[in-house]
């Protein structure tokens, strides 16, 4: 079997379950794969994957496992018409037909994977010919009459080399951050209630009733259906955040003008939270709000997400009068300041944008990955984030990975 | 090989190209008589699929376009109750017979049909999230019973399905877990002038050459709000060739404009980066390295 691309495919987060491998197993079966290797590529892939954004991991699981696997495997209905009549099979001994016969299909093609992999190597140019001995279930280079030709040139670009040339890098979810892609996981934020009495008339509903109801009116109310979903920004606009600000923001603000949002507030800070947060990116003191009145404005039921690295000196988090700005005073520590956020507040998140895998390297980011759910700044991530902030239950404070 | 040798296979049409992974991916999905599920961006021709395929395999086309409101009960058969409280009244029609209300939908005609069918559901992220869940069942076991009358339909031939989906919204697992899936990738140069050659023959190479090397910069800009898609191409083409431009006029500027971008943005940005005599490329090596031919 080609477990390996199975595992291989499951070890890198593609969800693959049985019931595709199954589809792509029955696709095997019925030839569909002519035993071409380019078309064994296409079909693995619309079987197997559901998403564009897996196909960059498929073309690294498929590089891997068949790795050095090259050219056309042409041969397949000759092969299995030839290894199906036992007459082809009378040079062998009693115990090598045995063996063959014992190989199932899949285990065959795997063989024949192999030895044209081995082939490969060393045998260079002209047709390949597949079959290390006289008993190898593909026959032997010219000596044995009904010996299989594997090959000729493929006209097209071989299957491996489409899986090395990673065309497919840039609709992975979980490391480049599309604008696009962000405003469909940031839709999410469009949580949609049906709040208040019922007192819209459904017309719909009443005729569909009445007429049900043979003629007897029926009047059917319902509840308005509203977005409810009040988002604070808090978010790090100093130096290596830079280049994220304009993206988010605009994101964020461009789904509020469309209504995806009830209400939307975005204010800033450099590197950690302390008493003052700033109405502009700019950080002017003069149009800075002290936090405590952000606390007192806002109640729990707005949705805060954090954006930051949360990456700093452990002295701008820990300590008094930490902070690296100083037009800012603080006497209370950075993270005194993030706790109360986090406990006014019923749903919080952070969204960082360096890689998930640096950021137990830096103190500061343990030490707020544990007071707020992180996520990473990929579309995967924001997702995540989304779904904390406004799905059915909320998440266990702690560092999640992507 | 199998029974299945005297299989309905695609191989494209003459109006439409196909790259040999699309094939590949529609003869997955007839043969393993699954839905196939067709992603991509908007432009690169995922509802002409359908149509190509239906005329391939010399089937004929059942279409559903999805709308926001669309819910899956309406493509498998509509009760018109309203018109049957209407013939009560009015003393018009056999009300008594509820079978005379009930219409079917495009998956109730499909399934219906005597002959084998094929049904395009189109755009079907456009739809409520649930959606796609709704009709799984009636798509794999390619009944269901219309509950007014307690008749079941069932489908005699079984259709081939294509689903096409804009990427507008997430597509629930189970769904996509039967579905034979294919991205459309954006055409590669190469492909784009077999595409240009069905839509306009006898374009001159050199003057296609550039018309592509503009289109593809263009689509390269990071900035871009809308990139231009295949179906843009080919107006633009049609625009620059009935207007007669040559060569040379193409090398430094882009005219008719409006016909690629359509994002006033776009536009300006475009019009702000002529102006400060910005540098448009010429060749196909300005474009980078993997445009190299």
């Amino acid at each position: 079997m080609f477990l390996d691309l199975f595992y291989g495919l499951r070890d890198e987060g593609v969800p693959v379950a049985v019931q595709e491998w199954q589809m792509f197993m029955t696709s095997l079966e019925k030839g569909l794969h002519d035993s071409n290797l380019m078309a064994f590529y296409n079909i693995a892939k619309a079987t197997l994957i559901k998403s564009e954004t897996y196909y960059d991991a498929f073309d690294r699981v498929f590089a891997r496992v068949f790795q050095g696997v090259e050219g056309e495997l042409s041969a397949s209905d000759e092969l299995s018409d030839w290894l199906s009549d036992p007459k082809n099979f009378e040079g062998l001994t009693e115990e090598q037909r045995k063996m063959i016969e014992e190989l199932d299909a899949d285990e065959l093609m795997r063989r024949y994977l192999e030895t044209l992999d081995e082939q490969d190597e060393r045998h260079d140019g002209g047709g390949r010919w597949v079959g290390t001995g006289g008993h190898s279930p593909f026959g032997n280079g010219g000596q044995h009459p009904t010996g299989i030709r594997v090959g000729g040139e493929s006209k097209n670009r071989s299957a491996m080399k489409v899986a090395e040339d990673r065309r497919f890098e840039e609709y992975r979810t979980d490391h480049t951050l599309d604008i696009r892609n962000v405003r469909l996981a940031l839709k999410r934020l469009r949580h949609l209630t049906r709040e208040g009495p019922d007192d819209q008339l459904d017309l719909d509903e009443t005729v569909d009733e009445t007429c049900r109801n043979a003629g007897e009116i029926e009047f059917v109310y319902r509840s308005e259906r509203r977005n409810n979903v009040r988002l604070l920004l808090l978010m790090d606009v100093g130096g290596t955040m830079e280049p994220y600000y304009e993206p988010v923001s605009r994101l964020l603000t461009a789904l509020h003008e469309e209504r995806g949002l009830r209400d939307f507030k975005p204010y800033y800070f450099h590197n950690c939270v302390y008493e003052r947060l700033g109405t502009t990116t700019d950080l002017y003191v003069k149009d800075a709000i002290p936090t405590g009145d952000l606390l007192r404005r806002f109640d729990e039921r707005w949705k805060v997400l954090f954006v930051g690295d949360a990456a700093m000196h452990p002295a701008e988090l820990m300590n008094p009068r930490g902070n690296i700005n100083p037009r800012y005073e603080s006497e209370s520590r950075g993270i005194d300041w993030l706790m109360r956020i986090r406990r006014h507040f019923n749903r919080v998140a952070w969204l960082n944008p360096d890689p998930a895998s640096d950021w137990e390297y830096t103190r500061t980011t343990r030490v707020i990955g544990e007071i707020f759910p992180m996520f990473s700044l990929s579309l995967d991530g924001i997702q995540d984030a989304v779904t904390s902030l406004v799905g059915a239950k909320p998440s266990a404070p702690g560092i999640t990975r992507h | 090989m199998s029974e299945e040798s005297d299989f309905y296979r695609f191989t494209g049409t003459k109006g439409y190209i196909v790259s040999r992974s699309l094939v590949e991916a529609v003869n997955c999905a007839i043969a393993l008589e699954r839905p196939l599920l067709v992603k991509g961006e908007p432009g690169t021709g995922k509802t002409l699929l359908a149509r190509h395929v239906a005329e391939g395999l010399g089937l004929e086309m059942e279409s559903w376009h999805i709308k926001s409101t669309s819910k899956a009960m309406e493509g498998l058969y509509v009760y018109d109750t309203l018109q049957r409280l209407n013939d009560a009244r009015f003393g018009e029609g056999d009300v008594g017979d509820i079978r005379s209300y009930i219409k079917l939908g495009p998956v109730g005609r499909v399934f219906s049909a005597p002959k084998r069918q094929l049904l395009l559901i189109d755009e079907v992220d456009k739809a409520d999230l649930e959606f796609p869940n709704d009709i799984l069942r009636e798509l794999d076991e390619m009944r269901f019973t219309v509950m007014e009358t307690s008749d079941e339909v069932v489908a005699k031939e079984r259709p081939l399905v294509i689903i096409t989906s804009n990427n507008e919204k997430e597509l629930p697992d189970a769904f996509l877990r039967r579905c034979v899936f294919h991205f459309i990738e954006f055409p590669e140069p190469e492909m784009m002038r077999k595409i240009v050659d069905v839509h306009h023959p006898n374009v001159d190479t050199s003057l296609l050459d550039q018309v592509l090397i503009k289109f593809y910069w263009l689509r390269g800009q990071p900035d871009l709000r809308k990139k231009p898609s295949t179906s843009e191409l080919i107006d633009w083409i049609a625009a620059l060739l009935r207007s007669g431009i040559s060569q040379d006029q193409l090398e430094s500027h882009i005219p008719f404009l409006g016909s690629l971008l359509k994002n006033e943005q776009d536009t300006a940005a475009l019009a702000d980066f002529e102006e400060r005599g910005g540098d448009m490329p010429s060749d196909w090596s300005d474009l980078g390295p993997r445009f190299n031919q």
